[in-house]
């Protein structure tokens, strides 16, 4: 896919939703489409955070392994939602495993770019930045529903 | 409704376990003609020699020959239900409250957002709106459970989702080795329908915290406040607003509700004394 064509799918990505045009032709520089097959591990929890990813379609566990229950997943995912905050975040590791479920399509942004450009332009790095933390404010939200049991039968 | 207040006695003609607390019985209501209601009321039930519990009707409005209820086992009257056989008189007085607005949803998209038993209290107007399919725009089921094991209606939803004129899913807050579906709450599927959100009615039941997030992220999507409607739980006890149980501000939920409009409650749910 060419630079442009890149961009302008990219564009469509909810994540880019309120990034001007040149904020993301510049993030098109640091992406490139992938395909994951199910069961494929997009990371491993514990190595290096290398890309964040844009789910285009498709579908993905958020996991971790618990010893003596296997994989437990927390999470699942899937178009419109991004994978990877860590990529801004020292160390820089993944604190959870992602696995596609099924045929999984993404944007993949790789992690040093995506750090020289923030770095680069402070003004795209804070709209990226607030971006992120939108969908971190989602998720955060999502999972202190989760925590609160809801459905658990109370004694009437 | 004759008399609010007499109760009848109806038969069991069916019990079907939903899950490990949970059970749907069907009463006999031939011998009275039949017992039409609209969805979302709800009837009060009657252990013989215990007491009554609110209950909603989780069956076809169209099907008035048999009246149903689906009912979570928590508590001693609801516990005396579960013992029940068929053929035992169960006293039934009703149907009370609020509909959905399942009228004024006609042309629109329509989303049904259900938290664990809350299924119930919809099913009537998913059937409600699935016997006249083609007079609604979108139709989206969005809904949550604890664990897989606690799905309500299974059978069913599989139908619901092998349909194309609707758009379902599933998810569960806790997975198990063998659940293949989504994991996460109820409100993350949100975002995953495509809907007219300005021309949406959105239905919401389920615990209390579960609708007022679920309502935050319908408001995010653009979804009008005075079109998403919830439908509340207070203690209900006479059926009729006398007793005052179930006082929820300047309303009495068995009479001005269960169904609300979001716009009518929501300064209300933020008070805690209530």
């Amino acid at each position: 896919m060419n630079p442009e064509s890149l961009a302008r799918s990219l564009a469509q990505h909810p994540f880019c939703k309120d990034l001007t045009q040149a904020q993301v032709e510049f993030l098109a520089g640091c992406a490139k489409n992938a395909r994951y097959d199910a069961g494929e591990y997009l990371v491993r929890e514990g190595s290096l955070a290398d890309a964040l990813f844009l789910v285009r379609s498709g579908s993905v566990a958020i996991e971790s392994h618990i010893p003596g229950r296997g994989s437990v997943k927390v999470d699942t995912l899937g178009p419109g939602d991004i994978i990877g905050w860590s990529v801004l975040l020292p160390p820089f590791r993944w604190h959870l495993d992602a696995r596609a479920l099924a045929a999984t399509v993404v944007f993949c942004l790789d992690a040093n770019c995506l750090r020289g450009k923030v770095q680069a332009d402070h003004s795209f790095g804070y709209a990226f930045t607030l971006q992120l933390l939108a969908a971190a404010s989602q998720r955060l939200t999502h999972a202190r529903l989760q925590q609160l049991d809801v459905y658990k039968a109370e004694l009437r | 409704m004759t008399d609010a207040l007499l109760l009848e006695s109806m038969a069991i003609v069916r019990v079907r376990r939903e899950t490990s607390d949970t059970f749907t019985f069907d009463l006999d209501a031939r011998p009275r003609g039949g017992f039409r209601f609209a969805p979302g009321q709800f009837n009060m039930l009657y252990a013989f020699g215990l007491g009554e519990v609110p209950i909603s009707i989780s069956g076809d409005p169209l099907k008035p020959a048999v009246l149903t209820h689906t009912i979570r086992a928590v508590g001693p009257t609801t516990r005396a239900l579960e013992a029940l056989k068929k053929g035992d008189p169960v006293g039934v007085r009703g149907p009370f409250g609020t509909p959905w607005p399942v009228d004024q949803a006609l042309g629109k998209d329509v989303i049904v957002v259900a938290g664990g038993i809350g299924l119930a209290p919809l099913r009537p107007a998913i059937y409600s709106m699935l016997s006249r399919r083609q007079v609604f725009g979108k139709l989206c089921i969005a809904y949550g459970a604890r664990t897989p094991a606690d799905i309500l209606y299974d059978k069913e939803i599989e139908k619901w989702r092998g349909r194309i004129d609707v758009d379902l899913e599933v998810t569960v807050d806790r997975g198990d080795p063998d659940w293949r579906g989504h994991t996460g709450v109820v409100t993350g599927l949100l975002r995953r329908f495509e809907l007219d959100a300005e021309r949406t009615v959105a239905m919401l039941c389920g615990p209390e915290v579960m609708m007022r997030f679920a309502a935050r992220e319908l408001e995010s999507l653009g979804v009008p406040a005075a079109c998403i409607y919830l439908s509340m739980e207070r203690n209900m006890k006479c059926g009729v607003g006398s007793c005052g149980h179930c006082q929820l501000g300047p309303s009495f939920v068995c009479k001005d509700g269960p169904v609300y409009p979001l716009t009518k409650v929501e300064p209300l749910m933020s008070v805690r004394e209530l």
